[in-house]
């Protein structure tokens, strides 16, 4: 099948400058972004992320996941000559020219002390453990600083409302970046809201499925130890008859 | 270069591809390509990153002596410490404590909850991180966790689903373990409040797999690691367990005779090190995916740099099928911004195709990963039907519209937010156009050899997650890795809970690093690579070659 010694370069080639840091000589376009005030030419095809590697930062806060999943990267910036203060994942935002920009590597927040086992699934769960949430003036700055898009003034109402379902749609895709608290007016800790909210929806609102419970019982009771022991002792000529023979569930 | 023309998010010349797989997506709607036999599989293998010739050594020394790995796996195993302990006193611990766990994703968070489940006081626990708690592999998991807890299926169809698909390799006794307790996980999930797709009737949603038989994968929407991280993250916080961040351990110490101690920590803001003593060590740091195995971009978190694999064979632990890697089927391959990145694996088992130039669907979507990654390889560059983008990579088009046109409309909305919302960051709507992809660096398949309560070779030395080796074989399905990490992290923490009850506190040495050294040195490696590697290194060669130290 070819040389693929030679493909295995080929594809290492074509990833270098993602895997190794980005050599200059092969960057086409260029734009200057402004990294806590000072300015720094970039390749325009990076990241913020990646233009301040780039720029010689070794990132040890403000970085994580690097794909919009863990939070750890939330960036406030303005474009030039503009009033308004936008906020972003600096892994998910590419660089714009005259961008001026600062991460936020860290927001102060106690969670609350609980036992999920004790706790009322009613509002009141809300106003004892994060009492503040009742201050919220509905200003909305909140969902406008998420780089998710999600609508988080609203799921502060369902909190209020001690609307558990509706809280747990609203707030799914948070991923506790910090950036709607850092904003708040109300000084509310929305994702610890949600956090608490979430988690007592799934132990109250939404019920273990029958199935599961009866598979932990038949487990217990030893219904699968032979064929479990069969296959753990079996040899791979065994296993490999069994496996071809396996047959698909139907799609049905 | 003058600038390209784009059109929705593409390109203007990658356009004409993509109408060639919006045309014929009515024509692949029901039709899907046979999965291969195994002779097939084998086949296709041999363009496989693990196969395809080169890439990789055997170890010169320490206790997988003689066993091929990766290269760049073998640089770290083979590298002189951080320290030497010299410059430490060891004798004086900062902290004492009964079970300490090294990294906080989903396997560490786990046998910290557990250990304190099984009696170990809070404030005798600790759990260290080297960047923050959640900068993991686990939070971005997105696809889902198995459990077979249908009636249609059972504990021992996943058993052999998940053998056949890693080579007849895996460990028994520790693969029983996950399939016998991945209900239970979900049980405990459920308590802890976790929320998973559930049918109108209260049922789970359980979706296919790649290389499974059975519908066993439980998800959240494509957000399934992060609820799972961030129930187990807040109940750790709930409960108040001691932790310390941005403070990687460097060095596992030992008592002389083999048993492990304690470690050395490193703050990496201040330079600071302290010194920890605990009667066990669990050690969850995860994977080697920032290694950039044969040069792959990765869908791994930033600090997944195989620490624990180079700690824990210093201190005499045995690894297994550490020469296997998993490269993800599906990653991004376009925009550049993105490649890598992971595109989970449930929007095949949710309809999409994996589809070439001309439109054509050319393999089946759900092989076990090695052999779907393959065939993407292979349609690539032995049979030149990829598209190549701007940047010069290759890949073939996932045609994710045909969700849509399967499930009905809006159940991308529903489903895949979080890839909706990857795509549409860069101006593409993956409703209406496919989008590019091409296999990425996953998984660590192996790692340390344990029993199937995460206990090591070595003394006082367990491990859990992606670091441990044997339960994936030579290749892991999806949703195994999510059910591991919980499976073992749950049990490494009760075992080690039991084990402290009768330990006391060893002698804090670095015996083992200074005959690591030794062995280097009788060897013949001489080299000035360092280990453990901590951080990737990214920063633009230019500033690189400029930076001078003068603080």
């Amino acid at each position: 099948m070819g040389n693929q010694t030679g493909m295995m370069e080929r594809i290492s080639e074509s990833t270098r400058s993602l895997t190794t840091g980005v050599d200059t000589k092969d960057v086409e376009h260029w734009v200057m972004i402004y990294i806590m005030g000072r300015g720094y030419r970039v390749p325009a095809d990076l990241t913020i992320m990646t233009a301040m590697e780039f720029a010689g930062y070794r990132l040890i806060r403000s970085c994580g996941c690097r794909q919009g999943f863990c939070g750890a990267c939330a960036t406030i910036f303005r474009r030039e000559g503009e009033y308004k203060l936008e906020s972003a994942l600096a892994c998910q935002t590419r660089v714009e020219d005259g961008m001026s920009l600062v991460q936020i590597p860290f927001s102060p927040a106690d969670a609350a002390s609980y036992d999920i086992a004790s706790e009322a699934y009613a509002y009141s769960v809300f106003s004892k453990h994060y009492p503040e949430v009742a201050r919220c003036v509905s200003c909305n700055t909140c969902t406008k600083a998420c780089p998710q898009d999600l609508e988080v003034m609203d799921y502060v109402q369902s909190a209020i409302k001690g609307d558990f379902g509706g809280l747990t749609e609203q707030s799914f895709d948070c991923i506790q970046c910090g950036l709607c608290a850092i904003r708040c007016p109300a000084e509310i800790v929305q994702y610890n809201v949600a956090q608490l909210g979430r988690r007592m929806y799934g132990r109250y609102g939404s019920p273990e499925p029958a199935h599961l419970k009866a598979r932990i019982a038949e487990i217990e009771e030893g219904k699968f130890d032979e064929a479990l022991d069969r296959l753990a002792g079996a040899s791979t000529e065994e296993l490999e008859k069994l496996y071809a023979a396996s047959e698909r569930e139907s799609d049905g | 270069m003058p600038e390209l023309k784009y059109v929705d998010g593409y390109p203007e010349y990658m356009r004409e591809s993509i109408e060639v797989v919006n045309r014929t997506r009515g024509k692949r709607k029901d039709f899907v390509p046979d999965a291969m036999t195994a002779e097939e599989r084998e086949e296709v293998l041999k363009v496989h990153p693990d196969y395809a010739p080169g890439g990789k050594r055997e170890l010169a020394l320490g206790p997988n002596a003689g066993d091929p790995v990766p290269g760049p796996v073998a640089d770290l195993l083979e590298a002189y410490p951080l320290i030497d302990g010299k410059e430490i006193d060891l004798a004086r611990a900062d902290l004492e404590v009964d079970v300490m766990v090294v990294g906080g994703g989903l396997a560490g968070t786990a046998a910290a909850l557990c250990a304190h489940d099984s009696g170990v006081a809070k404030d005798k626990i600790l759990l260290v991180n080297k960047l923050r708690h959640g900068d993991c592999n686990s939070i971005m998991a997105e696809g889902g966790t198995q459990a077979a807890d249908r009636p249609f299926d059972s504990p021992d169809r996943h058993f052999l689903d998940t053998i056949g698909g890693g080579h007849y390799a895996n460990k028994p006794d520790v693969l029983r373990a996950l399939v016998e307790d991945a209900p239970t996980i979900m049980h405990w999930l459920e308590e802890l409040g976790a929320v998973f797709d559930k049918e109108d009737n209260g049922d789970y949603v359980e979706n296919w797999g790649g290389g499974t038989t059975a519908r066993r994968m439980h998800s959240c929407r494509d957000y399934t690691g992060l609820e799972e991280f961030r129930v187990l993250r807040d109940e750790f916080r709930a409960r108040g367990i001691p932790k310390l961040e941005h403070s990687p351990a460097i060095e596992l110490t030992t008592d002389g005779s083999g048993r492990v101690t304690g470690a050395v920590l490193y703050n990496l803001e201040t330079g600071e090190y302290r010194v920890v003593g605990s009667k066990v060590v669990i050690l969850a740091t995860g994977g080697f995916g920032r290694l950039h195995i044969r040069g792959f971009p990765t869908t791994n978190h930033y600090g997944a740099t195989a620490d624990g694999l180079v700690l824990a064979s210093r201190a005499g632990a045995k690894l297994r099928d550490a020469d296997t890697v998993q490269y993800h089927p599906t990653g991004a391959a376009y925009p550049v911004q993105i490649v890598g990145f992971l595109l989970t694996e449930k929007l095949r088992g949710a309809g999409a195709q994996p589809v070439n130039r001309e439109g054509e669907a050319f393999v089946f979507p759900l092989e076990p990963r090695d052999v779907e990654a393959s065939s993407l390889i292979r349609e690539c560059y032995v049979r030149d039907n990829g598209i190549t983008t701007p940047s010069g990579l290759r890949g073939v088009w996932l045609d994710t519209p045909l969700i849509d046109v399967k499930n009905g409309a809006g159940y991308i909305d529903r489903q895949f937010p979080a890839m909706k919302r990857m795509y549409a960051r860069f101006d593409i709507d993956m409703r209406k156009d496919p989008v590019l992809v091409f296999p990425t660096l996953h998984y660590q398949n192996g790692g340390v050899e344990t029993d199937p309560d995460g206990r090591t070779n070595v003394e006082g030395l367990w491990v859990a997650g992606e670091v441990s080796g044997g339960v994936h074989g030579k290749n892991r399905l999806m949703g195994n890795s999510t059910l591991d990490t919980m499976v073992f992290g749950r049990r490494a923490g009760i075992s080690a809970a039991q084990a402290v009850a009768s330990a006391g506190a060893g002698e804090r040495t670095f015996q083992h690093v200074t005959s690591y050294v030794r062995t280097l040195e009788e060897a013949g490696v001489a080299t000035d690579r360092r280990a453990p590697m901590l951080l990737p290194e990214y920063r633009g060669k230019a500033a690189l070659a400029r930076m001078i130290d003068v603080l």
